[in-house]
């Protein structure tokens, strides 16, 4: 317990106010011939007029800085209840006893509405308080701007997700490529009009074998090179085409890539892998439906639809304006690993089969929320972003 | 590739009244992807009608309107002349037009009704080719006189204008995926339409049907007296002769003057060609019928022999598009004689022996090029014509004496000539291999179980030869249409594709297990979610940039971010490089954001940036051989170091002022925090070192450092003079860190400690030093001198004035100390605290205020 040093001991003017007028009938001196009948302060008349001031003065206390008043004029060392009480060391022992109890019992009535009355102005006081204190936080208080992930980002992310939720990796590819791991790798032949299709940037010099990826393919080459069979991988990232930018086109944009290469896989695991892709993209029990096509780097080829989420293919009053009405909604090229392309990545065609896909971010999420220009995602307005939360 | 419905309907039995529609989404099943649909769009009434008066009448706007009263028969139901407010001018009183009356729709859902215009109820519209979908040309109305020629004689006012202007004709317009070459053709759609619904097929290259009658297409062998024919190739390409078969026939007599019928120049407009003159119409007309690229030759011009050769040297050739080109010796040529060039083989005719209009006797070609031969040449020369694409994607080799004889028939039919006995088939083409085939394979690959007669069955529907040996297994030859089968899996698509992708099923591969997500990809969401936290929106900006912008970031000649991979084909000429930091392109999004009215902005972007190596060269190596582990390190050493960066820019406020108080602007202590906050997300503690780095202001820049001193990049103000130049808020601040370092400084397990449950005991000293003492080094002096009490310093205030000498700065620092194992008495406290001021004494000279 820290001692207080002197001075520090608050000093509280004695106040003389209208309650805390004393009644003291009068002061005992030191008087060895007294008679304790004639001692006016135990006059229970008296400690019953002081009690009554007391409570009185509690009563009246309309602050704790009142009651603060009344509590030293009336218990305070001065008060007429505490002389009284300084009093009874002087009376002979047969009148101690009753002048002590009645001294007490005052006091104690008056301590106990000291209490309450203390308690009640302390509930008061607090309630006032949280009465001043209240605020109108009606209007937004957007002191610190809160920041957002971009859109894209956080789909690529989410559907990386759902491969890792399917017990696949996720791998990653550089954007300035080798012209063999673009094409060459995929079994684009250099002759092949499916390589000139590709609206692909060459580094300079044309010649120097170096490109952008014009897919996130190469990240199947790259990741069978490096890890062999079995595996299953997905590679989301960024791709260039020599597009200009308009509201569906833009030269830079994202896909994912998967590939899945195993002893005995077939067409029905690609198409339920898409299931599951599409079913956790853009609703439960979403279909995708494949259709032939051609790409290099897989046969047999397949375009992948998914189910229009929207209209699911049953009739509408007018046509759906998701999918125009077909009930489907285009996603991305897929197929059964072109042998060539296991060939070129040191893995056996003869026992291991795989299937691979790809599919456009941008396109994912311009269908999955609702969004009709391209643009918008690229342009870096955080008014953009401000429409998404954290989690898409 | 656009396939008019009704010639379609020549080549396979397509059921009466199926739609485009419908056709569309039968070829959509066996592979061949809807571009469009063309026609079918207008609903009449649209009808026939005969200008009877028009008024010409100026309005306000400065136009000229002409009020015209339009006889349309009884179409109208009063049979009186229908008042038509139009904007043309090229037709007078008199003309006949074509007019759509109201409840009429033209393409586009375009609803005609009366409406009030220039005064006027203008009851229907007078229409354009244009406006009816069946050309570009909006110069005026259709008069059809004009239009329809001779065949515009006796209509009359009123009659159906739809099936006279072929409005009623569809066309579906299909995407060719590059190994179904065959399919630019009707005769290849047909096919596959037949595959798709079962239909009957007839195929063009076999059978005729002339007057409704079917007729079999019959080419006459080769006879000794045919047009003679060279074939030379001294350099094959990777074995192949650059031209395997040549076929020639010649018509003569025929009339200079003879027109294209309009029944043919209908389908080759519908089929996207235009038409031109009858030798070429026809060649048009069988190419697109049978897939057989032709030639039609003046007799008169080409003296022969036909030598068809590698170009030499220097060689140079003017082709049909008036362009002078310098020939390659890969490039294949047909000459005449041997010295003049006629063309590029397979690509583009020269200009010297093109049929002309006094043309009578024609020399025609109907030849087979090696695929690779003229998709190199289609690609060295920009030259890619209706022929290369057809050449390049393999044409069928047995369908040259076809075409010529369709080509023959159609042009004596047409022109009135007659064929020449003599024929030329030049050449040796190479049969398709046979396949051995597994016919458990296709279902190992598609998860169907198909038996081995529905693979025998489908494979035969597609063209193939198919033989069982002993073993079960199967040998199976493609047709020569298919150039494209190579390999069992090329049939188990086709297997797959004609019994129907729709019923392969849906099931999930169990993969083995995966690991997760990399360390690598967690520290990337990390900070992104840590700085998006922290009020920073995440952009994506293209990566392209020009010198003009390092000029602009003040980069200094030398500076090696200026050395960037460039790209030979950019988008813009302004931006041919590849960004070497993030902050070279993130700008434009801040300014962006500004100039749309954003006020206060702060982005963030992670993206790989791109580091060129020393002009290193990938091999390419080719198709389906793994290269040897020498090349494939070669060809990964040559692809650029390409680093993952997070860069930072912002401007405004960091702290909005509002009803809530006063805000605050950012400046470069928010940045530097916010680089910080990117560390501690991924519990890497750093350093910091005054620096002087473009673009930053250079009194205003940090660099991040790790312990041993690796750099993780800079924080600061940018320059003002790069303020400028960017078009940005003066005191933007911004920050660019190499995340690659950052994930491998925090790819470890960090190791807690236990906390100590003992009260801190706090101390404040202000130290006098020079000014031109840092902060960080005064401060790191204070730590080390402290100890290891030491729980944590604070530099709470700098005071620069005149107390104190005027080089000089008092810094008060906070220190806070605290034991694991107990209440630390103020001795302990004063003496820690008295050695931490000596040691800044030593270090830097303070003095204890």
């Amino acid at each position: 317990m820290p001692r207080r040093r002197p001075g520090t001991r608050s000093r509280q003017p004695f106040r003389r106010g209208d309650a805390g007028r004393l009644r003291l009938g009068r002061v005992s001196g030191p008087n060895t011939n007294y008679d304790p009948v004639e001692v006016s302060a135990l006059d229970p008349a008296v400690i019953e007029e002081n009690v009554t001031d007391a409570l009185a003065a509690i009563t009246a206390a309309a602050s704790l800085e009142e009651l603060k008043a009344a509590r030293i004029a009336h218990a305070g060392e001065k008060s007429p209840l505490a002389l009284a009480n300084r009093e009874i060391g002087a009376l002979p022992p047969s009148a101690k006893a009753e002048a002590g109890k009645r001294v007490g019992q005052a006091r104690g009535q008056v301590n106990q509405a000291l209490a309450t009355r203390q308690t009640e102005l302390e509930a008061e006081r607090d309630e006032r308080i949280l009465v001043e204190e209240a605020m109108d936080l009606t209007v937004r208080p957007d002191r610190r701007p809160f920041g957002h992930r971009h859109p894209l980002t956080l789909t690529a992310e989410r559907m990386a997700d759902v491969m890792v939720g399917m017990g696949w990796e996720i791998a990653e590819g550089p954007g300035v490529e080798a012209e063999w791991f673009n094409f060459d790798a995929l079994n684009f032949d250099k002759d092949h009009p499916a390589r000139q299709m590709q609206d692909t940037f060459f580094v300079d010099p044309a010649d120097a074998g170096i490109v952008l990826r014009t897919h996130t393919s190469p990240g199947q080459a790259r990741s069978l090179l490096e890890r062999g069979a079995p595996l299953y991988v997905a590679v989301p990232g960024k791709t260039f085409r020599t597009d200009e930018l308009d509201a569906t086109h833009t030269p830079v944009f994202h896909q994912m890539e998967g590939l899945a290469v195993d002893e005995g896989l077939t067409m029905a695991h690609l198409r339920g892998t898409l299931d599951r892709l599409a079913s956790e993209l853009f609703g439960e029990g979403l279909k995708t439906r494949l259709r032939p096509a051609y790409f290099p780097f897989t046969e047999p080829s397949a375009e992948m639809d998914f189910q229009c989420f929207v209209c699911r293919g049953l009739p509408t009053a007018a046509p759906c304006r998701t999918c125009g009405g077909t009930g489907w909604i285009e996603w991305g090229g897929c197929g059964m690993v072109n042998h060539n392309v296991l060939r070129a990545c040191g893995v056996d065609p003869e026992r291991y089969q795989g299937f691979a896909f790809g599919m456009g971010v941008e396109r994912s999420l311009m269908f999955r929320n609702h969004l009709a220009d391209m643009r918008e995602i690229i342009e870096g307005d955080v008014r953009f972003n401000a429409q998404f939360g954290m989690e898409i | 590739m656009r396939v008019p419905l009704d010639w379609l309907r020549e080549y396979a039995e397509v059921p009466d009244g199926t739609t485009g529609t419908q056709v569309a989404a039968d070829l959509v099943r066996v592979g061949l992807e809807e571009e469009g649909l063309h026609g079918g769009d207008v609903q009449g009434p649209l009808v026939v009608g005969r200008v009877l008066e028009m008024t010409p009448e100026e309005q306000k706007n400065g136009k000229t309107i002409n009020w015209c009263q339009v006889d349309v028969g009884a179409a109208n139901g009063t049979g009186e002349p229908q008042g038509i407010v139009c904007g043309a001018h090229n037709f007078a009183a008199g003309d006949l037009v074509v007019v759509i009356l109201p409840g009429g729709v033209l393409p586009g859902n375009f609803q005609i009704s009366a409406r009030k215009t220039y005064g006027h109820v203008s009851a229907g519209m007078i229409c354009s080719s244009l406006e009816l979908g069946l050309g570009s040309d909006h110069d005026g109305i259709i008069v059809l006189t004009d239009w329809l020629g001779a065949r515009a004689e006796g209509l009359q006012p009123g009659q159906d204008a739809i099936p006279l202007l072929g409005l009623d004709r569809e066309t579906v317009e299909v995407n060719v995926t590059p190994d179904r070459g065959y399919c630019f053709s009707l005769r290849g759609i047909a096919r596959e339409y037949s595959h798709s619904t079962g239909a009957a097929y007839r195929d063009p290259a076999l059978v005729r049907v002339v007057d409704g009658q079917e007729r079999e297409l019959t080419a006459p062998a080769a006879t000794p007296d045919g047009f003679p024919v060279e074939l030379q190739d001294e350099a094959p390409l990777d074995g192949a002769v650059g031209c395997d078969r040549f076929v020639t026939r010649i018509v003569r007599g025929l009339d200079p003057q003879a027109q294209t019928p309009a029944w043919m120049a209908t389908r080759l407009t519908e089929a996207g060609m235009r038409p031109i003159s009858l030798a070429v119409d026809v060649s048009n007309y069988v190419m697109l019928a049978v897939g057989q690229p032709t030639h039609a030759y003046d007799l008169a011009k080409v003296t022969g022999p036909i030598v068809v050769r590698r170009a030499r040297p220097g060689e140079k050739l003017t082709t049909l598009d008036d362009v002078e080109r310098t020939l390659d010796p890969e490039d294949l040529l047909i000459t005449d004689g041997g010295e003049t060039v006629l063309g590029l083989a397979g690509v583009m005719g020269g200009a010297s022996s093109e049929v002309s209009e006094s043309t009578t006797d024609v020399l025609i070609e109907a030849a087979h090029f090696d695929p690779r031969t003229v998709a190199r040449t289609s690609r060295r020369h920009r030259l890619s014509s209706e022929a290369s694409k057809r050449f390049e994607r393999g044409v069928d080799p047995e369908l040259a004496p076809q075409a010529a004889q369709l080509m023959v028939e159609l042009m004596v039919e047409l022109g009135g000539g007659a064929a020449d006995p003599a024929v030329t088939d030049a050449g040796q083409v190479s049969q398709p291999e046979p396949i051995t085939f597994d016919p458990s394979m296709p279902t190992r690959y598609v998860g169907v179980d198909y038996t081995v007669d529905r693979v025998r069955e489908l494979l035969e529907t597609i063209g193939c030869t198919v033989t069982a040996g002993a073993d079960g297994i199967l040998t199976v030859t493609p047709p020569t249409w298919r150039p494209d089968l190579l390999t069992g899996p090329d049939l188990v698509e086709e297997v797959a594709r004609i019994d129907g992708y729709d019923k392969i099923p849906s099931v999930l591969p169990t993969a083995p297990g995966g690991r997760g997500l990399t360390h690598a990809q967690r520290v990337r969401r990390t900070v992104a979610a840590a700085l998006a936290g922290q009020g920073l929106d995440e952009v994506l900006t293209y990566p392209f940039v020009g010198d003009s912008r390092f000029d602009d970031l003040g980069l200094a000649a030398d500076d090696q971010r200026r050395h960037a991979v460039r790209l030979a084909n950019p988008l813009s000429d302004e931006a041919p490089l590849m960004r070497t930091e993030l902050l070279q392109t993130l700008p434009d999004a801040l300014r962006r954001n500004l100039g749309r009215g954003a006020k206060d902005v702060a982005l963030f972007e992670i993206d790989t940036v791109t580091h060129p190596d020393l002009a290193r060269k990938a091999p390419v190596p080719g198709v389906g051989v793994k290269p040897d582990d020498a090349v494939l390190e070669e060809i990964r050493a040559a692809v650029p170091h390409q680093p993952l960066h997070v860069a930072l820019v912002a401007a405004g406020h960091s702290e909005r002022a509002g009803w809530w108080g006063p805000g605050r602007t950012t400046d470069v202590t928010d940045m530097v925090g916010w680089a910080h906050a990117i560390c501690d997300a991924v519990g890497v503690v750093v350093e910091r070192l005054q620096t002087e780095r473009e673009p930053f202001h250079p009194g205003r820049c940090v660099e991040l450092a790790l312990a041993d001193g690796t750099t993780v990049g800079w924080a600061g103000e940018l320059h003002p003079k790069v303020v400028k130049a960017l078009g940005v808020p003066e005191r933007t601040v911004a920050a660019e860190l190499d995340l690659d370092v950052l994930i491998a400084a925090s790819d470890r397990r960090a190791q807690g400690a236990p906390l100590s449950n003992h009260p801190p005991a706090g101390s404040d000293i202000a130290l006098t030093v020079p000014r031109s003492v840092s902060f960080g080094d005064v401060q790191e002096s204070v730590r080390a001198g402290a100890g290891d009490l030491l729980e944590s310093v604070q530099l709470f205030d700098v005071y620069r004035g005149d107390q104190i000498g005027e080089d000089q700065q008092s810094l008060a620092f906070h220190l806070l100390f605290r034991a694991p194992d107990r209440t630390l008495t103020t001795e302990e406290v004063n003496t820690a605290r008295d050695a931490a001021v000596a040691r800044a004494a030593t270090d830097h000279g303070a003095v204890q205020r």
